[in-house]
């Protein structure tokens, strides 16, 4: 992707920012289209319908909300710390959008080849808890500082699941490098993770349980790290109002919440990745391609952001101290058993 | 937590003294929605003009705190009404009291972040608002049961729609507890929290599902009779601790949901055989009881409604007393709370199934 | 136990703390003195052959004559009985003993009372006002209440 840019313009600074400029692009147009399944899931769940006027059945009503928020009021309360209220959205979305830099959307495009590309996925979506912190504290409000520290509790806390079941997957393949990965896994579904990995028969079955284990942790832990029900004990709350979101209204509002959802599909995007194939199809050599890639990647990526959705408007939220309970009693113990498994069998 | 909040079940103020994330003291403040239905009723010229009042009480329930006031001036006046009345009045009340229910259950379920149930909840709730709205014209604060009799008689069709919203409604609550009573999440935040003794509950009056929730077999419907409630067979449903101690938020949880279930069975056993009749003939054209008092207890979907009228043998009441459950109910809840969690104080909240216009008056 | 058993019982413990009745009413009720109403709310609540644990309405009546009361309706769960005590006090001194050492459920009804009806209740926990304001003055349901102009500047009646 790069050299193809490069012939277009010539080599300047301008390439560089085209290819870190394309995953924003495909943000903004997932998050249109993600404000609209959610909107669509959760009116069918509840039997009823969602908006059906604009545009039809409703095609249009993202686009509406976008424009109401852009040109709604900004306000900041008067006792808030101004600079850290201001900086705090910014910081949560570059924290997020820093992640797309690693994963790669097709054989061809990945945002930054690096070789520690899991590890600097980690690493980044760290700086998301210190934008909540600072969205909390800056709001002034006792019911903002609540959520604020009960969500950097949860983020750091189920960061550590992600990381061990990401060490899983790494020790399968042998590397870090996110595209490397991939690679590894391109042939068909057989070769996906999940279900082993392409290594020979025998040692595939005996590892299929930890990996698919590990797999459906990984779900669970990026379902905590983006704020999702069970886990948004931070956000729309019933007994927080909205968590560390009360005070915050217009474009900072908006920011937020994009930055919600591309999170969302960053923790989608790893998990899809790194266990079911990425942009590989599962059928083998058949519809696969650099541009089949890109379809494949966000199908499964889109596969899981349902999902979330799905479970959003399902199930009931998790208290602190349960919360707490889950990740480091009993998601832990089971990662290390897994890999642990994952580690004697592959020295089989 | 302020009077406005999302899950104080309208304006409550509590004052919650907390050290980190636990509940040392609870203090609620209330009053800001009273509406002075005391004072109201003592300068009405006439006994009826008091049942628009007596609805906007405990407004979810207003079919009950209107037969509870008209129960207690008709013993005052030692009329009797027809049995039609009879009939008709205990299909409302059984029907007010699941649409009760069932707001208090979808509430409960967004307290504790599952959104769903709730709209599952009002959609049903929505076919009973039809039942009433083809009675009376209203949606929710009725003004139908009157003194002697009712307002409007039902019309035809109502007993098929009747007898259809029962058939359609049973397997609703099956689905209702596959999604929230029964799910995993919502049995360890509510389980084993707010644990209400019964004799903590005999002593503080508690009564409806929390006094059942706690284990005590009491149903003034079947203890202390009213109406033709007799005729009917249903269950009394008492909290018996399945998943957690006897008297936790689950326990009073599934009391509300197996009541709707009993209700439903009365409603169809008092379907089969209304007799005919004028709902409007012992109606009296003028209300003037002798002197005396007279207290009459019902039981609405929050417990144990109590009307304490005096009368002083002139044609307007000369004092009303509302003793609405909801605010006696909320007066265990700073002891049932203490050493829990601000999410649990939520939980707690919602198990007690205030409603602020009651609490207030 | 018969209305006239309860109030012979309770005539013989406590001799003439129990004033008049009127016990050929469909709800029969017995007044008792204004100071000994938490000694005989016990001795009504422990008795084994009376044993009234439930408290079912705590109300306060304006009596026109100059006097206040207050009306006690009280029920038993296991005997299954009910029986009705009134309390009366002077409108310009209005004090009684409070129950809520009883039953706890009197401490709200009795703020409800103080608070409508300006009777006070001695040895009370907490009394002040429950529905009002804090700041209100006056007592709304008495039969002489006038209506306040002002309230902290808002103007109340209009």
């Amino acid at each position: 992707m790069e050299e193809l840019i490069r012939s277009l313009i010539g080599d300047s600074i301008l390439v560089y920012v085209l290819m870190a400029a394309l995953p924003l692009v495909f943000v903004l147009l997932y998050a249109l289209v993600t404000l609209y399944m959610e909107m669509k899931v959760s009116a069918h769940i509840q039997d009823r319908l969602a908006y059906m006027y604009t545009g039809w059945h409703g095609v249009l009503q993202p686009v509406a909300d976008i424009l109401k928020l852009i040109q709604k009021e900004d306000t900041i309360p008067t006792a808030a710390n101004k600079p850290l209220f201001i900086i705090a959205p910014y910081l949560v979305f570059i924290g997020t959008y820093a992640g797309f830099a690693a994963i790669p959307f097709s054989s061809m495009y990945v945002g930054s080849n690096i070789n520690i590309g899991a590890l600097y996925i980690i690493a980044v979506s760290s700086i998301v808890v210190v934008g909540i912190l600072m969205a909390g504290w800056a709001s002034n409000n006792k019911w903002s500082l609540f959520g604020a520290m009960r969500s950097a509790a949860q983020l750091v806390s189920y960061e550590i699941p992600s990381a061990l079941a990401i060490l899983v997957a790494v020790m399968i393949t042998g590397s870090m490098n996110l595209q490397e990965i991939n690679q590894f896994q391109d042939g068909g579904i057989q070769n996906w993770l999940a279900f082993g990995g392409p290594l020979p028969i025998a040692k595939k079955l005996l590892l299929m349980p930890f990996t698919l284990t590990t797999f459906f942790i990984l779900f669970v832990a990026s379902l905590a790290e983006v704020n999702r029900t069970p886990f948004d004990l931070p956000e729309a709350e019933s007994e927080l109002v909205q968590g560390f979101n009360t005070e915050y209204s217009g474009m900072k509002f908006a920011i937020f919440y994009v930055a919600e959802y591309a999170n969302m599909f960053l923790v989608s995007g790893v998990a899809a990745t790194l266990f079911l194939g990425g942009w590989t199809s599962p059928f083998g050599s058949f519809m696969s391609g650099p541009v089949w890639g890109v379809f494949w990647f966000v199908a499964k990526g889109m596969v899981f952001v349902f999902l979330q959705i799905w479970l959003r408007w399902t199930l009931p939220r998790l208290r602190v101290d349960q919360l707490m309970y889950a990740s480091w009693k009993v998601m832990m113990p089971f990662l290390f058993v897994c890999i642990l498994a994952v580690g004697l069998i592959l020295s089989l | 937590m302020g009077p406005q909040h999302p899950s104080t079940h309208g304006v409550l103020r509590l004052e919650v003294v907390l050290d980190g994330e636990i509940v040392v003291e609870v203090i609620p403040h209330m009053g800001y929605l009273h509406r002075c239905f005391e004072k109201h009723s003592e300068h009405m010229t006439n006994y009826q003009q008091v049942i628009p009042y007596a609805d906007r009480m405990d407004y979810l329930a207003s079919m009950n705190n209107d037969w509870g006031y008209a129960l207690a001036v008709e013993r005052l006046l030692k009329i009797e009404v027809p049995p039609r009345v009879e009939y008709i009045r205990v299909i409302m009340a059984e029907l007010q009291r699941i649409a009760s229910h069932l707001i208090a259950i979808g509430t409960y379920g967004i307290d504790m972040g599952a959104f769903t149930p709730f709209l599952w909840c009002f959609r049903d709730r929505e076919r009973i608002l039809d039942l009433f709205e083809m009675t009376c014209g209203a949606r929710l604060l009725y003004n139908y049961i009157w003194v002697g009799g009712l307002s409007h008689d039902i019309p035809p069709g109502f007993v098929d729609k009747a007898k259809a919203f029962c058939k359609y409604f049973l397997p609703n609550v099956k689905e209702l507890n596959g999604l929230l009573t029964f799910n995993q999440i919502f049995i360890k935040r509510t389980a084993n929290i707010g644990v209400l003794p019964a004799d903590v509950a005999i002593n503080y009056a508690c009564s409806g599902p929390m006094l059942r929730g706690s284990g005590v077999n009491f149903d003034l419907r079947r203890d202390d009779p009213y109406g033709i409630y007799d005729k009917f067979q249903w269950e009394v449903q008492v909290g018996r601790g399945e998943m957690g101690a006897v008297g936790d938020c689950w326990d009073r949880y599934i009391v509300r949901v197996r009541e709707m279930e009993q209700s439903i069975k009365i409603i169809e056993q008092a379907l089969a055989s209304i007799p005919e009749g004028d709902v409007q003939s012992a109606v009296p054209k003028r209300i003037r009881p002798e002197t005396g008092e007279m207290y009459i207890r019902t039981e609405s979907p929050r417990g144990e409604l109590g009307f304490y009228v005096i009368s002083d043998g002139s044609t307007s009441p000369y004092r009303v007393k509302a003793r609405s459950p909801a605010f006696v109910n909320l007066s265990v809840m700073p002891e049932i709370s203490r050493g829990c969690m601000i999410a649990d104080l939520v939980a707690i909240i919602g198990s007690v199934d205030i409603v602020l216009g009651e609490v207030d008056r | 136990m018969t209305p006239q058993e309860i109030h012979d019982s309770l005539k013989a413990t406590f001799g003439d703390a129990i004033a008049d009745a009127k016990l050929d009413t469909p709800q029969p009720w017995i007044a008792i003195a204004a100071n000994r109403t938490k000694d005989i709310c016990f001795f009504l609540r422990e008795t084994p052959s009376l044993q009234f644990d439930y408290l079912m309405c705590l109300s306060s009546v304006d009596n026109k004559d100059g006097r206040l009361g207050v009306v006690y309706h009280l029920y038993s769960m296991t005997h299954k009985n009910k029986i009705v005590l009134k309390v009366f006090c002077m409108r310009d001194n209005p004090h009684v003993q409070s129950v809520s050492a009883v039953w706890g459920t009197a401490e709200w009804h009795e703020r409800e009372a103080y608070d409508m009806m300006g009777i006070i209740f001695d040895e009370h926990p907490d009394l002040r006002r429950i529905l009002t304001p804090d700041d209100w003055e006056g007592h709304p349901l008495r039969k002489d209440y006038k209506v306040p102009e002002f309230y902290q500047g808002i103007k109340v009646p209009y």
